[in-house]
Order: C-alpha cells, then structure tokens, then sequence
C-alpha cells in the first residue's frame, strides 16, 4: 500500500476507533499520523510473524494518548486484525486506552504518563549500542509533554551516550489540553533547545510524507549525537472541524460529526 | 552468630560481580552514587554494562525499563529515598505495569542513615513499593541474605525492590549457601511467649529483646522477615497459635511496612478471635527522622531492648511490670 493511502486509512480507523469507543484523543493522534505512517509503513523493520524479534527496530509512543494512531497502524500491518479496533478502550479488550505492551502485539513499550516513553527509548537505544545490535529506536513525543522535567533529563542522556540510532519526533501541534502552549507553559524554542541539549535537529512540515523520508534518511546518515525532528504539526489534521482546536485533544465526536469526519477523510488526497 | 560485620552494599557490589559472570545481559544502572551503593565494583569489571544515569533517578528508572525489554536483566540502584521516593510513578508506570525486568536495589534505607537527616532517611519505601501490583519486596537481614536475595531477584523474571541500610551488620546468614525464595521467613529462634518478626538491620535487636525475657523465663521466638511481599502467611499464623503476642520491628514508618503487611495478615486470616494475640509495631511513629548517629537516633526513636520489653509487658502481662528484670 502507498503510504498516502496507509495514512488515510489509518486516519478511517482512528477516528472510528475513538467514535466506537465514545472515548479518546482524535487530535493529538490525527496530528502525528503522518509520521507514524512512514515508520509503519515503510521505514521500520518490523513484522507481525515475530513481533519480538530481539532485532527488530523499536517504536515508543512517548505521546501514549495517541494510542489509536499506533493501533491503527499496526492493525493495518497485520499485527492484530482490523475488526479488533472495535474493542478499542472497551473492558475485556487488550486494545487499552494507552498501549500496553504485555498483550499487544507489535507495542515495544507501555506509555500513558508524559515524559516517560523517551527515557525507555533512551533505555532501548543505548542497550542496542552496548551490546552491538543494528536496530534503530523510533520515539514520537508532544510538544506539551516537553514540560515534563524527565523529557531532559532522557535528552542529556541521549546526547551524552551519544545515540545516534535513536531518533525523536516532536509533533509540533502547538496545543494541549488547556490550551495553546505558549499560553499554558512555553517549551520554545524548541529546535534551540535540543541543539543545546546535543541533538542533531531537523525541521520539517510533518504531514509532507517526502520531509518526513528525508529526515529520517539525514537521522541515519547522522553518527555520535541523537536527533530530533521537529515536526510543525496541525492538531486534528484532516478533520476541518478537529483542525487547530484544543477542545478535540479528548472528546470522542458524536454520530454526524463522526460521518462528516469520514466523509472528508475520504476526500482529502 | 558470627562476631564479623559488613554493610549488606559491600555485599551487593560483590554479589553484582557474581550476576555479572553469569549473566552476561545483566546491566547495572546508578544515579551518580556508584561508591555509596557500591555498584563501582560492577562498573570496573564490566564497563560497558554499567550506566551512570546522572542526579536523574526518574529517567534512570525509565531507561532501566527500556533496557529490561531488550531482554535484559537490569539492577537499577539509588538511595531508598530518591529510587523509591522520587522515582516512584516510573517504578510504577514504566517498569511495574508492564512487568519488566528490573531489580530496584535502594540502599541507605531508614534512620539508619544517621548524620544526613530527614531528607535521606526513608522511612516509606516499603509502604510505596508495597502497594504496586506485582512488585516483590525485599528488605534483607545481612550480607548473606542480601546475596541470596540478589541472585533470587536476577532468577525471577519480573520487578523486585530490594531494601539495603548503610551500616555494617552482623554476618548471620551464610554468604555461599543461604537460599532465597519468594515469601521467604527464617525462625532463627524459638519460644511460646512473643513472636518477634523483624526485618532489615534488627537480627542484634531481636535477639537482646529474646535475651532479656530468656532471664526473666519466657522464651521470645525470633523471625527473619527477609520477603515483605508477599509475606509468609504460615509464620504469622504460627506466631498467633503459638505465642501470645506478635512485635515487629523495621527501620520504617509503623504504617506502610512489615507491620502494616503482618497486621493486615492476621486480619486476613481471620483467626485473631479465637486465639487474640497482641501486635506491638516498632518502626518509626508516623514521624520523619533526624540527624544524629545511628546509635543515638535508633534509642531516641524507641529501637532499644528495654523500650520494646516494656511494651510487650504492657500489653501481654502488665502485672508482671514490677517484676520484670532489665
Ligand atoms: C505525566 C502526565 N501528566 C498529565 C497527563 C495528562 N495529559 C494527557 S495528554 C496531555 C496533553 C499533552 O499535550 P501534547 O504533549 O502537546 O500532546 P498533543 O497535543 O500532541 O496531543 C496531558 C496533560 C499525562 N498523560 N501524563
């Protein structure tokens, strides 16, 4: 499948996850569907017939609440059929409002609480170094979640043990719950920042799926220093009515918003 | 009992050598305290398995999960109170919730600090560890029983806690041979009239407590609670059929620890009505600790042979009061 289309479809699933649900975060996980796109579909070597495969490249979901994006495009690889995004946050399913690792195939790590996955991820990269293997470590973070102290203290980490096979998305969507983030509490500028913390930084538009290729070709090409991709992000992207607006960060949209949702979906790209 | 002394960390740093031979995926991960906590030793002898994580010990706790799922074995070690304290949520969320392989391995636990003071003496690691689902809680007697306590935890696959003071110990348990396994409990002396369970750096304390009542013709039992959680139901429910009353006795807050966990025990098993036995819980008093040497603080805070005689006496035979010899 083309990645476009991968992403489409992703963004059909996620959307009727969290309408199934009555439950969930369409606009943080509709914002950085993009990028999970590329790695799921083509960047990332990971298949569901070995899903732990010791090999393997990781993929942490620093940002947990985007749950519905990674289920999305791991059903679509083939980890877990399509039909089990109906049990999406429901009791008795494995699909849990934030990945869980035990029981979901294909999640490298259990995320949910803000600034933590990156320090797994860190985890996961520098054993990789330590113990000589090839697999890259894949992490997504939100621009809000940069105001968790722990997001720098994994930075110094990274740059100190010198990960250069780590590799750290910032979806830069602006937002969070209460708001705009400068409003609430102001990461920026971010790209300065991880300069200064050590990191190899890119920026891109992080729904042109060709920026998102090159920079993880530039992140591969990069030796002795992490890098970050600084992605500008829209909150809600591809739901005109979720696009750019605080308020879809948690609300599960309601029958005709969920029609016209998909609706539009289908007629973009 | 052996007159020779060692602090259960020099035990740690020699038993990390040992796991460090035989576990060639085994990490050791610190927080910018390798020669209080002792892992230097594992770092010398395996450089590129240690990671020196920095004053960071939430990351730390984190980066321990991320390299448990690469299928290693981590021990990840900090003080009690910033590794259980500070690092609590990534302890919980990060390495619990998932069941990882970690080993959190906390030294400088309780008043036993000494000099540092409140800040450093944490007196509520084993309530916070306690309550975590599928955490095993560890709090060793002695250098042998730290070993033996460390290769258990790198045989299981899953979180441990493990609770180590600062101050050199008599050496009880032998260092080679002692075995260890879940719900752990030694009775290392045996009488009819009180149980003493004890936990950490108190086998001295028990025994002088035994002592003192052997003068006075009653026989104080003696148990070594090395496993915390899950605790061994059948010490308790013999120390209640046999004895008169239970007192325990831990370097912790009297809430949250082992006598949180043998209360809640006896209540559990329901049988305190038939047979009443007293509890008298010795640890800390819902206070915070202070500076001092560990000698002056642990008689200040109630830790001495006559205090506890004295309570066992109030409440099992208050009209022996008088008579009692100290
Ligand atoms: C440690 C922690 N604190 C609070 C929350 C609750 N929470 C969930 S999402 C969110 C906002 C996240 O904002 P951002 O990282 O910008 O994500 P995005 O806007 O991309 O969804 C908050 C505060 C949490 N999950 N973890």
């Amino acid at each position: 499948m083309e990645t476009k289309d991968f992403a489409k479809n992703m963004r059909k699933l996620i959307v009727e996850a969290i309408y199934n649900s009555g439950s969930g975060h369409p606009g943080g996980s509709l914002s950085c569907t993009d990028i999970v796109s590329v790695l799921f579909n083509e960047e990332m070597n990971k298949s569901p017939e070995c899903p732990k495969d010791p090999d393997r490249d990781r993929f942490v979901l620093s940002k947990g609440h985007a749950s519905a994006t990674l289920y999305a495009a791991l059903a679509l690889k083939g980890f877990f059929p399509t039909e089990e995004m109906k049990t999406f946050r429901k009791i008795g399913g494995r699909l849990e409002g934030h990945p869980d690792m035990k029981y979901i195939p294909g999640v490298d790590m259990s995320t949910g609480s803000l600034g933590q996955g990156i320090s797994t991820a860190c985890g996961m990269a520098v054993s990789g170094k330590r113990l000589n293997k090839d697999y890259r470590v894949y992490a997504v973070m939100g621009d809000g979640e940069l105001e968790e102290g722990q997001c720098w203290e994994a930075f110094m980490f990274a740059a100190h043990y010198k990960l250069d096979n780590l590799c750290v998305f910032i979806d830069f969507n602006g937002l969070q719950i209460d708001g705009e983030i400068t409003k609430v509490m102001s990461p920026l500028p971010i790209p300065e920042k991880m300069k200064a913390f050590g990191f190899n930084v890119i920026e891109i538009d992080g729904h042109n799926l060709d920026e998102i290729r090159a920079a993880l070709k530039n992140a591969k090409e990069t030796k002795g220093m992490p890098t970050a991709v600084v992605c500008h992000t829209v909150k809600g992207k591809g739901v005109s009515f979720m696009e750019n607006a605080a308020g879809w960060h948690g609300t599960a949209p309601n029958k005709e918003q969920y029609e016209q949702a998909i609706k539009e979906i289908e007629a973009n790209g | 009992m052996a007159d020779n002394m060692k602090a259960q960390r020099d035990a740690y740093g020699e038993v990390l050598v040992e796991l460090g031979k035989k576990y060639p995926n085994m990490f050791v991960l610190d927080a910018d305290l390798t020669k209080s906590t002792k892992t230097v030793t594992f770092q010398k002898e395996f450089p590129k398995r240690h990671i020196n994580c920095g004053i960071a010990e939430g990351n730390m706790m984190a980066v321990a999960a991320g390299i448990s799922t690469c299928d290693n074995i981590v021990f990840a070690s900090s003080f009690a109170m910033f590794a259980a304290g500070r690092a609590y949520e990534q302890i919980r969320n990060s390495i619990c919730y998932p069941h990882n392989n970690v080993k959190v391995v906390a030294t400088h636990a309780g008043l036993t600090v000494g000099e540092d003071g409140a800040t450093h003496q944490c007196l509520e690691d084993l309530g916070l560890m306690r309550s975590i689902p599928g955490m095993v809680v560890l709090a060793p007697s002695d250098s042998g029983s730290t070993k033996a306590a460390c290769r258990f935890a790198a045989e299981y696959d899953g979180p441990v806690y493990i609770r180590l003071g600062r101050l050199p110990l008599p050496c009880v348990n032998d260092e080679e041979n002692y075995k260890f396994e879940l719900g752990q409990a030694d009775v290392v002396a045996d009488g009819d009239f009180a149980t003493v369970m004890f936990c950490g750096p108190f086998y001295s304390l028990a025994m002088e407590v035994r002592e003192l009542f052997a003068k006075n013709g009653l026989n104080i039992r003696v148990v070594d609670v090395p496993c915390i959680k899950p605790m061994n139901q059948e010490v308790v429910k013999n120390a209640i059929y046999d004895t008169k009353a239970i007192v325990t006795i831990e370097d912790h807050n009297i809430y949250g620890g082992l006598g949180s966990a043998v209360a809640e025990t006896i209540a559990e098993l329901n049988i305190s009505n038939r047979r009443p036995t007293e509890l008298i819980r010795i640890g800390a008093e819902d206070k915070f600790g202070k500076s001092g040497s560990p000698k002056e603080l642990l008689a200040a805070y109630g830790f001495t042979a006559e205090a506890i005689a004295k309570k066992i006496i109030a409440a099992v035979c208050p009209e022996f009061e008088g008579e009692f010899k100290f």
